[in-house]
């Protein structure tokens, strides 16, 4: 089997490609399925009622969709100009306690609490990043370790404070709950918060700015061949600390509506693997802004399904993350058909 | 004061277990960057390793058995990456990371039933009259079996790769596929290969966690350590003796953070659990600010680069 | 195998060494090869001449198993074989010296040498082969130390260290891709001893170049491939230079097109001074010494050397994208000297066509239209308060499409897919809109077919007699002397000149190149200080 580039891929052969990647990696968790004794059959089933098939399911992948929508835009954006930012969920968790300081500790006036709640937030998700894109740009720290490295201080940061210092009176890891006009307005009946409206609107207007700004067309053509933008005369590093510092606020506002919107208080598991599989919604989206809302709602859908069939089925706990690294890898094989053709034979 | 030389022994010791982890999948990882291939999924590889180690040791009941299961399993499954990033020249970034998602993924879902389980673990094997040498012995010679072992690997690791005609093969794979290919080298095939050794160098380390450093199953429980290893090459240059001492310094610091207790300071342990990845930072930093001339111990130049052979050049 | 025997003054012996019979190959769209053959004599030095993607690499390629054939024939010593690898062609005696080396930079020249042998133990005895390494380069005059690392090497010396390799596996049949386009004149006198010993010693010899001079010195016959196929095979002693162009090119051509006087300097003041410049290159090593010339209105210089003498660096820095060491330049009228970036470069109307067109000069992943903006997008009428007008931007890329007659689908086709010809008019109609004052163009018809080389060559003049100064770097001698009104040499980081065009002939401007005025510093520039 021999591999020979192809000049454009054609969108149908795209949408093939993706097609066939995804019922292989349905395929393959079908396997772990069935090596458990469940029918993968009637599991996906489930999983897709699960999430989708109530207003209540439906209201519940909604919620899920905008910290995984938000933190992949971030990522898309970032990737768009070459650059991996691996740290949104180190970013999310920046947010998150950012915008709990601000409202238990500041307590601003009522009418500007959620304003400044957010804003320091996505200053807190900026600077954890930037803090990686200033090693990047002026020094050469390949920023997919140094963001990587960060969320780990960014965890062990949290844990500090919500085990110590920011600790509630009783025995668990939160804080206490914040006051009432810190926390976000609900749709009536669902949880879904304005969180929602947010992550829409924010992906038009970064899908304009990649389209019809100077900026945008700067972090194409770096993404497309940093020398030639360097003999554009692109500001290079200005860019990265700009696009990355985009990209770690929209993870920090991610963390912001998980606590104002959901939680209400900050607890120490607010980031459960949302900034990682943010990687395979901006992936699977093909670094589109607006792809990411629709892959989000299907990975917000995964989430809901998931723990849905882990109740009904007794599926144990992670067949979500498996069937999550399945697509991404097998997706992530089927581009390689995208761009090549295939010829058997020997020559 | 006389307790002083025995707590920097004890330290000493406590540097070389935890860091023997890293150091297999930083040896590991130093042969595959070598053959020009960027593996990121370290962590899952080591995730995949620490589950499949433990489980294999609790079913054959022998700890070195459940070891070489890790390597084995590990290495399987780090062709998936020798698939993806060498067979079809997908992008070697996104690859490591979906292994890394895959590993950590696939490692907690089939890890739950083993929570809370024993297996037969590893015990420390004092080598019978060097362990006796003053200082030293007491350091590297009252550890588990696979310190030993990983020792060894070190050296053979440098041999192999300065001395023999595959490790140069290698060395050139990923300096200039091109010249490989021409000299008749299946660049392809050494790929795959090597990203097969590290994975199962890193499947090592991981089982080394969960069957002697730990020693039990745990969710998460490479904590980070697959990503130290991948910055500790950098740190290394590439060079696997200087990636064991990195990876030392490293288990130093973990051994330090565990006593700092003991003398007499109080600090928060989350606070003290953030200093390994605050050190990788600071470490990758000063790699990167030395001079770049680095010609013989710097990246392999092909690093992350697919090779095809009819690429118009 | 006849060893010894001697081809030439015999009548043409029977048996071939290596036949190639039809051989066709594609990339992508692109058909590369349509009908090439090419039957080598055994003991016979074969050249092949054609112009630049007449596909005498390519045929190469397939020749050593680089590349397979999608349709054809290969025969080596008249039996048919598939060479389906480099090894392959290896083992049946087909060594093959690439022009680009393909050497193992950080290792040494033994190591290198160790790499392709076969048979060789998991714990190679390195001193045996050592000492096989200098009985053969005593044989043949290839003086080569085992024990340097290839990067210390010169041009010539790589090559010698490639030639070894082929000879150590007893290579019978050497293909040698444009080997003297990297040498200086008396390396390239020392390559030719080589071949005639070898060629006495039996070896059959296939030699490709397309300068016409060094063939009839060197060769026994000349095969000459054009668009793909081989369109004869000529005697060398009865053939000459006319009778090889007109077959290279299928019509006579006239590449030199005589350029006007350069403009009266006048009362004008230069464009550019360039005094006492000195630079590193990315290893730390210096690369340019003192280079101090002035570039005037309306006025090409061309600076002529062999690349890797501090050409990349010195055009970087005149760009900006590149800090000296020390020295400086002034522009204009501008008193103080001027600290550059790109940005600034392309302020102070500097247009620059460098080398890389597919990399640098273009973003291969985006449209014609973004690839012709690439260094106007932010400036008004196509940006306004951050926002790009898409209409204005592709109305005048639609214009530079016209004016240049670049041919391309459609103006949002990436740059990528367009030919070597039409990406550099991209190129050059991007950096000619700008009406720049000052113009870098580096190597700008490499690579080209002859058709645009004529079109990039009258653009140039004409850029010039609107009063640009152009600064032309160039390997090639004929380019040099074809459009250069002054002409300068930079070897080892140093530069001779500029002189007047007619002040210098070629002999001593190739002389400067192999380094006459700079002795050993053009090897010294590659190593460390």
């Amino acid at each position: 089997m021999r591999l020979v580039r192809r000049d454009a891929p054609s969108a149908l052969r795209s949408v093939a490609a993706v097609s066939v990647a995804c019922v292989i990696a349905l395929g393959l968790a079908s396997l772990i399925f069935l090596a458990l004794g469940r029918n993968p059959l009637e599991a996906y089933r489930a999983m897709v009622v699960g999430a989708f098939g109530s207003w209540y399911g439906l209201s519940e992948s909604l919620v899920r969709m905008v910290p995984l929508g938000l933190c992949a835009l971030g990522i898309a954006l970032a990737a768009r100009m070459g650059l991996w930012n691996i740290g949104a969920e180190g970013q999310l968790v920046a947010g998150a306690i950012a915008a709990t300081w601000v409202a238990l500790f500041l307590r601003p006036p009522d009418w500007s609490m959620v304003w400044l709640v957010a804003l320091a937030a996505a200053c807190a998700g900026a600077l954890w990043a930037t803090l990686a894109s200033v090693l990047r740009a002026w020094i050469g720290v390949s920023e997919i370790l140094s963001t990587l490295m960060l969320n780990y201080v960014a965890q062990a940061c949290l844990e500090y404070l919500v085990y110590g210092p920011w600790k509630g009176p009783d025995r668990f890891p939160y804080t206490v709950y914040f006051p009432q006009s810190a926390w976000l307005p609900l749709w009536p009946g669902t949880r879904i918060h304005p969180g929602l409206v947010a992550l829409v609107v924010l992906a038009v207007l970064l899908w304009v700015l990649l389209k019809t700004t100077r900026l945008g067309f700067e972090i194409r053509l770096t993404g497309d061949s940093p020398s030639a933008s360097d003999y554009a005369g692109v500001p290079a590093r200005s860019n990265i600390v700009l696009v990355m510092a985009i990209s770690g606020a929209l993870a920090g506002l991610a963390g912001m509506f998980e606590v104002t919107g959901l939680e209400h208080r900050l607890p120490h598991a607010v980031a459960p693997g949302f900034g990682y599989t943010a990687i395979i919604v901006a992936w699977l989206a093909r670094r589109h802004m607006l792809g990411c809302l629709l892959v989000a709602l299907v990975f917000g859908g995964l989430i809901v399904g998931g723990e849905d069939v882990q109740i009904t089925l007794r599926i144990p706990q992670g067949a979500v993350g498996v069937l999550q690294g399945l697509l991404f890898v097998s997706v992530l094989g089927a581009e390689v058909f995208e761009h090549h053709e295939v010829r058997w034979g020997r020559r | 004061m006389t307790a002083e030389p025995s707590m920097l022994v004890a330290i000493l010791h406590a540097a070389i277990n935890a860091g023997t982890p890293i150091l297999f999948a930083a040896t590991g990882e130093v042969i595959v960057e070598r053959s020009g291939v960027l593996n990121l999924g370290l962590e899952g590889m080591m995730m995949i390793g620490a589950l499949s180690g433990f489980a294999a040791s609790r079913a054959l009941g022998d700890p070195w058995l459940g070891f070489l299961a890790a390597g084995g399993a590990t290495a399987l499954f780090a062709l998936i990456h020798a698939c993806l990033a060498v067979g079809l020249r997908a992008n070697q970034i996104v690859s490591g990371l979906a292994l890394t998602i895959l590993g950590c993924g696939l490692a907690s879902f089939l890890g739950n039933a083993l929570v809370g389980e024993v297996a037969p673990r590893f015990e420390t094997v004092p080598v019978p009259g060097l362990v006796s040498i003053p200082l030293v012995g007491p350091i590297l010679f009252r550890h588990k079996g696979p310190v030993y072992l990983s020792f060894a690997l070190t050296g053979l690791a440098w041999f192999f790769l300065y001395r023999t005609r595959p490790g140069l093969a290698l060395q050139v794979t990923g300096d200039s596929p091109e010249t490989a290919d021409a000299a008749g080298i299946d660049v392809p095939l050494v790929r795959t290969l090597a990203v097969a050794v590290g994975g199962a160098m890193a499947g090592m380390g991981g089982a080394y966690l969960s069957l002697a450093d730990t020693p039990s199953w745990m969710d998460k429980m490479a904590a980070g350590r697959g990503w130290i290893a991948v910055a500790l090459v950098i740190f290394a240059g590439w060079d696997p003796v200087l990636a064991a001492f990195g990876s030392y310094l490293f288990g130093g610091l973990v051994a330090v953070q565990l006593r700092i207790q003991a003398f007499g300071y109080s600090v928060s342990p989350y606070v003290l659990s953030m200093l390994p990845y605050v050190a990788t930072l600071a470490a990758l930093t000063a790699s990167s600010l030395r001079p770049r001339l680095r010609l013989v111990s710097g990246a392999p130049e092909a690093l992350g680069r697919p090779f095809d052979r009819e690429e118009r050049r | 195998m006849d060893r010894g025997r001697r081809a030439p003054d015999a009548p043409p012996p029977p048996e071939c060494a290596l036949e190639l019979r039809g051989i066709q190959k594609r990339f992508g769209q692109f058909r590369a090869l349509a009908a090439a053959s090419l039957s080598l004599w055994k003991g016979e030095i074969h050249a092949v001449v054609g112009e630049n993607g007449a596909g005498k690499s390519t045929l190469m390629n397939v020749a050593t198993g680089i590349y397979q054939p999608d349709g054809g024939e290969v025969l080596v010593n008249g039996i048919p074989v598939r060479l389906s690898s480099p090894r392959r062609a290896r083992e049946l005696g087909i060594g093959m010296v690439h022009p680009h080396f393909l050497l193992a930079r950080r290792h040494t020249v033994l190591d290198n040498v160790l790499l392709g042998l076969p048979g060789v133990p998991v714990l190679p005895d390195r001193k045996a082969l050592g000492e096989r390494i200098r009985g053969l380069a005593g044989r043949y005059g290839l003086p080569v130390d085992p024990d340097a690392f290839v990067w210390q090497l010169s041009v010539g010396e790589q090559q010698r260290v490639e030639i070894v390799k082929t000879l150590i596996h007893d290579a019978r049949i050497l293909i040698l891709d444009e080997p003297t386009a990297v040498l200086t004149p008396s390396e390239a006198g020392e390559l030719f001893g080589v071949l005639r010993r070898l060629k006495a010693d039996g070896t059959s010899i296939v030699f490709i170049s397309h300068k016409l001079e060094e063939l009839l010195e060197i060769s026994d016959r000349i095969s000459i491939m054009r668009c793909g196929e081989t369109v004869g095979t000529v005697t060398t002693r009865s053939t000459t230079t006319g009778e090889l162009a007109r077959l290279m090119v299928g019509r006579d051509v006239v590449l030199d097109q005589t350029p006007g006087a350069p403009a009266a300097r006048g009362t004008a003041r230069p464009l550019l001074t360039v005094s006492g410049l000195s630079a590193i290159n990315d290893r730390g090593v210096p690369a340019l010494k003192d280079v101090s010339f002035d570039l005037w209105p309306g006025e090409i210089v061309a600076i002529a050397g062999i690349s890797g003498n501090g050409q990349t660096e010195l055009t970087e820095i005149l760009y900006g994208s590149r800090a000296p060491v020390s020295g400086s330049f002034r522009l204009g009228c501008d008193a103080a000297p001027v600290t550059m970036s790109p940005r600034r470069a392309i302020g102070s109307g500097i247009s620059f066509i460098p080398a890389d067109r597919r990399r640098t000069g273009t973003a291969p992943g985006l449209s014609i239209t973004d690839n012709l903006l690439l260094k106007s997008y932010r400036e008004p009428p196509y940006c306004r308060a951050g926002f790009l007008d898409r209409r204005a931007m592709h109305d005048h890329a639609a214009e530079l499409v016209d004016t240049y007659e670049i041919r391309c689908a459609c103006l949002d086709q990436p740059a990528g897919t367009l030919s070597g010809g039409n990406l550099q008019k991209v190129i050059i109609a991007r950096e000619l809109a700008r009406s720049p004052s000052i113009l870098i163009a580096v190597c700008p018809c490499r690579g080209l077919d002859v058709g645009s080389i004529e079109t990039v060559r009258r653009i140039l003049l004409a850029a010039r007699d609107r009063g640009t100064g152009v600064i032309l770097v160039s390997e090639d001698l004929d380019e040099v002397f074809c459009l250069g009104d002054r002409i300068a040499v930079l070897c080892g980081g140093a530069l001779v000149g500029p002189f007047p065009a007619g002040e210098v002939d070629r002999v001593s401007v190739g002389l400067m190149m192999a380094g006459a005025r700079c002795g050993k510093e053009g090897t010294d520039a590659s190593r460390p200080a």
